[in-house]
């Protein structure tokens, strides 16, 4: 009775506060779009140069991003502001450019200084004639280097929806918080509740003369010596003691020599979610022993190379998520990548400097049993996640099986031997599965539960 | 009071042994370990007295890993173009089935980035992580199969070798299926 009063001012607390953080949350989403109008205004002022700088982007990035960024030196040079400079250090008009877009091989073998100038510093790799250029879409090209536009729509897009996000994902953890502390009270009240009746009764019962029990025991037999009394009981609760030991110390004793969510921490911190989950690059990409060979390969650091030399960093967005949520900072980690194959990226070439990176094996069957990937992946054609689990979703990488012998045999048992379209098999096959009177065959039936198959 | 202290202790110590073992940094105990650990060198193992420490090494100089071919084009804007005429070995009576095999390593290596159909838009184009892929169908690059063994070989500009995670059949099964592909393109 006495808590009713207090209900309506938690749930008009609650209220309010949930109230607030609304407000203040429509007021920055406003401010967003308030900053996205001004954005969008900035870029129409700078489109009114010649050339459209929007289709000058898409342009640009079909085009020359392959080998060109805007700020800085990849295969080729930056391109920012690119017809401003050759017009004030070179005194090469936009005629010139467009000749060396359509055609670079032939200025360059006409003898125009610049031209060679350019092709030698670059390691003389020779820009692809881009003949199917018209005039028009080179002036867009050059609007675009000269003023790229701040991309006010995904950014904008982008900080309205961190704005959104955030403010629902905060508001969740109050009122997490808040749901909690409510608890938390209610306990508390309970407790105490609790403690006065239990106080108001005890006087009740010294006011009634009744004696509590408590002080009764002190003359009864002390239970430990009724317990060694009693033998019966003393055997059976050694043998339950026993058993239950017994238990628990084969429970311990399996798992010996087990490494199931073995999870060491690696010199580069490389995420498989973001490259097997968010960009879906296949298993097979890096690790592509493992068609064709026994051990599924630890990429060489070329493997990575082939996309990292363009991607020096990863998105705003990436990096954001990464320090919060992993507390890692991935444009770190490529740096150490760069140091470890010897890139030096202001130059994009390779020192040659390299030192190796101390991989920590995670998944290691013992030495006496044999493994072999090729003839998992590519006979059986197995996906790599039915052992090595949810890749794709890891952020560090750890052993999802327990890659114990019960483990391997309990998968043979279970999985039909691929037989179609495998002339090898086909008539093991058709013998085999007439003698056990099946239509398909397990792995088990085919003999994979022979110990010499693995152990030899 | 004094036996709720007492479960509190047994709790507490229950904690601590809990979370010791909860510990994943570290391997856990072997039986045997002269019985887990090889011999022999293991592939990537560390082996102290090799370059580097490390088991796996470059292929000596003047040798041919087993299921390569000797590339006869040098990497350069001449050898691309002495390339361009050279046609693919295979067994055309193979075609079908080399078309297939190379159709499912276009999947793994390249379709990440020249997309699925060959047209420059697969997923780390379309997410812009990486930009500027060509369609094949590029009039300008002229590919021909012998410039896709080529490139496949040594890499170009942003793009890097995969010789070392295909063989030499493999990359002209690759470089056949591209082919087709532009084929497809240009209809």
């Amino acid at each position: 009775m006495k808590k009713v009063p207090y209900r309506h001012p938690i749930s008009k607390i609650l209220g309010i506060t949930v109230l607030f953080f609304l407000l203040l949350s429509t007021s920055i989403f406003a401010q967003d779009e308030a900053a996205a109008e001004a954005d969008s205004e900035s870029t129409e002022a700078a489109a009114e140069t010649d050339g459209d700088p929007a289709a000058g982007k898409s342009l640009f990035n079909q085009n020359c991003a392959a080998c060109h960024a805007l700020n800085r030196k990849m295969t080729g040079p930056a391109l920012a502001n690119v017809e401003s400079r050759l017009a004030e250090d070179e005194g090469l008009d936009r005629e010139w450019l467009y000749r060396w877009v359509k055609n670079s091989p032939g200025v360059i073998s006409s003898g125009d200084s610049y031209a060679n100038e350019i092709y030698n510093e670059y390691n003389q790799a020779a820009m692809t004639p881009f003949p199917t250029l018209s005039n028009a879409d080179i002036d867009n090209i050059l609007a675009y280097t000269a003023a790229p536009p701040s991309t006010p729509k995904p950014a904008a897009a982008a900080a309205g929806s961190e704005g959104v996000g955030g403010g629902s994902g905060s508001g969740s953890g109050i009122s997490n918080e808040l749901i909690l502390g409510a608890l938390v009270l209610v306990f508390g009240l309970l407790v105490v509740m609790l403690l006065l009746v239990n106080r108001t009764l005890r006087r009740i019962a010294e006011a009634n003369g009744v004696v509590l029990e408590k002080e009764q025991a002190e003359k009864r037999k002390p239970i430990w010596k009724a317990f060694v009394d009693n033998q019966f009981l003393v055997l059976v609760s050694v043998i339950v003691l026993l058993l239950g030991s017994a238990y628990f110390a084969y429970g311990w004793m399996m798992q010996v020599g087990v490494d199931q969510g073995y999870q060491p921490i690696q010199p580069i911190h490389y995420s498989h979610r973001i490259h097997a989950g968010d960009n879906k690059i296949e298993c097979k990409y890096c690790h592509s022993s493992a068609r064709v060979s026994k051990t599924s390969g630890i990429p060489s650091l070329n493997v990575c190379m082939n996309c990292h030399k363009s991607i020096y960093q990863v998105s705003d967005e990436t990096l954001a998520e990464g320090k919060q949520e992993y507390g890692v900072d991935y444009n770190k980690e490529i740096k150490k990548l760069y140091a470890a194959v010897g890139w030096d990226d202001q130059n994009q070439r390779y020192t040659g400097e390299t030192k190796p990176v101390e991989w920590v094996r995670i998944h290691n069957l013992p030495d006496f049993a044999y493994f072999n990937h090729s003839q998992h992946v590519s006979v059986a054609g197995i996906q790599c996640q039915e052992c090595h689990g949810p890749v794709e979703e890891m952020e560090i990488m750890y052993q999802y099986s327990p890659l114990t012998m019960g483990w391997c045999v309990n998968c043979h048992r279970e999985t039909n031997v691929k037989a179609e379209g495998n002339e090898y098999y086909e008539k093991i096959h058709a013998e085999l599965s007439k003698k056990y009177g099946v239509e398909q065959l397990t792995a088990a039936q085919m003999g994979g539960l022979e110990c010499g198959k693995c152990h030899y | 009071m004094n036996s709720f202290s007492k479960i509190a202790v047994a709790f507490a110590s229950l904690f601590l042994l809990v979370s010791c073992w909860g510990d994943k940094d570290e391997p856990n105990y072997q039986y045997m370990p002269n019985m887990y650990e090889p011999v022999g060198y293991e592939a990537y193992g560390k082996v102290e007295f090799l370059p580097n420490s490390q088991e796996a090494m470059l292929p000596a100089d003047n040798t041919i890993p087993r299921g390569w071919m000797p590339y006869p084009f040098e990497n350069t804007i001449e050898g691309k173009e002495l390339a361009r005429l050279n046609t693919s070995p295979l067994d055309p009576l193979n075609s079908e089935d080399n078309l297939a095999q190379g159709g499912q390593l276009y999947t793994i290596y390249c379709a990440i980035c020249h997309g699925d159909k060959g047209d420059g838009q697969g997923t780390l184009v379309k997410r812009e992580k990486i930009l500027g892929v060509p369609s094949y169908d590029d009039v300008a690059r002229n590919v021909t199969v012998g410039t896709t063994m080529h490139t496949i070989q040594y890499g170009l500009n942003s793009m890097g070798s995969y010789a070392s995670q295909m063989n030499t059949e493999e990359m002209w099964q690759v470089s056949e299926y591209v082919m087709q592909l532009k084929g497809e393109l240009t209809k």
